[in-house]
């Protein structure tokens, strides 16, 4: 199939459609609306469902129950919306049924902003919604890698018996970029065999996330640990680019890891061996990876539209190796491949131990370049 | 001399054979036991899927012999319409109390309504939390006391009692919306036909069905089983009117 010029949001839906996905139910939410415009006209004429539910706590809770008769169902929605939804994500991840989500991620907390930001990454990767589990989370960097991966999405969903997050901030579901669709999937017939469809010859089916006797619930934990211990064996997927010989590492996901590689190949031009590594899985995390790079470099640029979430977990993985430096943007404002650039070359010169929290150094910076920008 | 029986009282084959865990005197029992009979009767048990809610029947599950699942405290309604759109040729009911339906699920029960959501819905109201127990439910009586009301439910601090049934009504997607009462045989009977009627919408695609059945809770209530029959009776009866508050015409004249 040839390229098209395509808006974030529509094609992400369009690549859901043509990943089978047989029910949307979701809520009217900037910036990921259109997902739910256009699921409103396309899913009804394929003859699958859309619902626009009352709320966000309703859609997820449609989700659910349509997720429990083994079909695949998803909903999207932004940054307020997934706080509503966390209670039926917990629900969906303790009955492990598969569902998956999208969070078109928002300037936060609070009402925010509609502006693009990363500051869910707490929320999307730690769990969000109560209890032990474990979601899967993906984080494309273009309005392609999110079609490519929005099929990938749903087989893990149902391989994994998982809930799946897909985030992506303002600035995919909004821009308009040339990207190609695939072929659109046909729906299997058989429902899984755990799936609620009436018991017609065979005994009930019951999906539930109660598990009142303690021991049994801690049985069920252990189940979604190994099931996660198994995913982060097998379902790790990052991009790199100029990291063979790299001497400074950044790293940055999504949006921000996008920019990031266009201020990592001016900083080659300018003959600073940066490399770039992008987890595209940000759960389970390119761990392995990050400490192989940390043993090569000599010293590390984390950049984020939020305040720092990925970067603990850089610090926890690099073990202070190598010092660890960051730069965010937040509130909705994404960096531009300059100030990155900038950044970059100040790491490399810069042979200091580093902070033990880089944000100490990284505060008194940003403030002096929001005064100016001002 | 051969000796001959006739069966004339048995488990439905919509229940499990297990006890229940349901408090001596309760009504949860029988009200189970309406619903498996009519399912029975209609012949519905193996395409049937039932959304338990949370409460004292968070373990609906247990005691039904059918696909189940479990939701989350008020959202059956969501999750039964999840369910119902991609499967609508099964029958899908959502079993509730009025903590459950009344309070923290009023916006998911009241939009199912007004979409019209071809489920049938089980609302028990004995007008108190039972499985937290004992504390004030939407549904609780002025003056009445309860572990969050222990001076009386008094409706100038905590509001009135919600009449679900009545509400339910005036939404244009509602197909059969009744109030009946389990306090004595007579009505036991009244509120199977209902049931009865609730499903036979459902099985006519005449949209949302509902019946509300005022129920006793003798443990949170601190009476007899007896006492609590009578306060239902004599006490919920006046606040909460019994009587059909929405028919679709199609029903109206159905004989079962």
């Amino acid at each position: 199939m040839a390229k098209e010029l395509l808006k974030g949001n529509h094609a992400f839906a369009e690549a859901a459609v043509r990943a089978g996905v047989e029910a949307f139910y979701g809520y009217p939410i900037t910036p990921s609306t259109e997902f739910l415009e256009y699921m409103s006209a396309r899913l009804p004429a394929l003859g699958r469902v859309f619902v626009q539910a009352e709320s966000e706590v309703a859609a997820i809770n449609m989700v659910y129950g349509a997720a429990c008769t083994g079909k695949r169902v998803m909903t999207a929605s932004s940054s307020p919306g997934l706080s509503l939804m966390m209670e039926g994500i917990s629900y969906i991840a303790g009955t492990e049924v598969p569902a998956v989500v999208v969070n078109v991620m928002r300037g936060g907390p609070g009402l925010g902003n509609i502006a693009p930001s990363q500051g869910d990454y707490y929320q999307m990767i730690k769990g969000g919604g109560h209890g032990d589990y474990f979601p899967i989370v993906l984080a494309p960097a273009s309005v392609q890698e999110a079609i490519d991966y929005i099929g990938l999405a749903f087989d893990l969903a149902d391989k994994y018996r998982a809930i799946v997050h897909i985030v992506v901030d303002g600035n995919m579901g909004q821009m308009m970029e040339p990207a190609e669709l695939p072929p659109m999937r046909e729906i299997p017939e058989k429902v899984p065999d755990w799936a609620v469809s009436g018991a017609k010859g065979r005994e009930p089916n019951i999906l539930t996330s109660i598990y009142i006797d303690p021991v049994d619930e801690e049985v069920t934990n252990l189940r979604l640990l190994k099931r996660w211990k198994e995913i982060e064996k097998n379902e790790v997927i990052f991009k790199e680019y100029a990291v063979e010989d790299a001497e400074y590492l950044v790293i940055g996901f999504g949006t921000a890891g996008r920019v990031a590689s266009s201020a990592v190949r001016e900083a080659r031009e300018a003959g600073i061996k940066a490399g770039l590594l992008r987890p595209i899985t940000l759960a389970p995390f390119p761990s392995q990876r990050l400490e192989e790079l940390a043993d090569q470099v000599k010293r590390i640029l984390v950049v984020e539209m939020n305040s720092g979430m990925m970067l603990d977990d850089v610090i926890r993985i690099v073990k202070g190796k190598v010092p660890v430096e960051f730069y965010g943007r937040m509130g909705g404002v994404t960096p531009l491949p300059d100030e990155i650039y900038a950044e970059i070359r100040r790491v490399s010169e810069n042979t200091g131990p580093g902070a033990e929290d880089p944000r100490d150094e990284w505060i008194p910076r940003l403030e002096k370049f929001i005064s100016g920008e001002k | 001399m051969v000796a001959t029986a006739e069966v004339i009282y048995q488990r439905p084959e919509s229940f499990t054979e297990v006890h229940t865990h349901y408090c001596p005197g309760c009504t949860h029992g029988v009200a189970h036991r309406l619903v498996a009979e009519v399912i029975d009767e209609m012949g519905l048990r193996e395409k049937t899927i039932g959304v338990a809610p949370v409460g004292c029947s968070v373990f609906a599950y247990r005691y039904f012999k059918m696909d189940f699942v479990e939701a989350a405290h008020g959202r059956a309604p969501a999750m039964a319409t999840g369910i119902k759109r991609v499967l609508p040729d099964r029958t899908v009911f959502t079993y509730q109390g009025d903590g459950d339906l009344a309070s923290i699920g009023i916006a998911e029960i009241m939009h199912a309504a007004g979409r019209g959501e071809n489920i049938t819905v089980i609302f028990i109201n004995n007008a108190i939390y039972g499985m937290t127990g004992g504390q004030m439910a939407p549904t609780t009586l002025e003056g009445m006391k309860t572990t969050s009301s222990p001076l009386g439910r008094d409706v100038k601090l905590a509001g009135y009692p919600i009449r679900m049934a009545e509400l339910l009504s005036n939404m244009d997607g509602s197909a059969y919306i009744v109030r009946r009462s389990m306090h004595n045989a007579a009505n036991v009977r009244k509120s199977k036909k209902a049931i009865r009627l609730a499903f036979e919408a459902q099985e006519r695609g005449l949209g949302f069905s509902l019946v509300e059945l005022l129920s006793s809770c003798p443990t949170n209530w601190k009476l007899t089983p007896q006492e609590a029959l009578d306060f239902v009776g004599e006490k919920m009866v006046p606040v909460f009117p019994l009587g059909d508050y929405k028919v679709h015409p199609t029903l109206e004249n159905l004989k079962v």
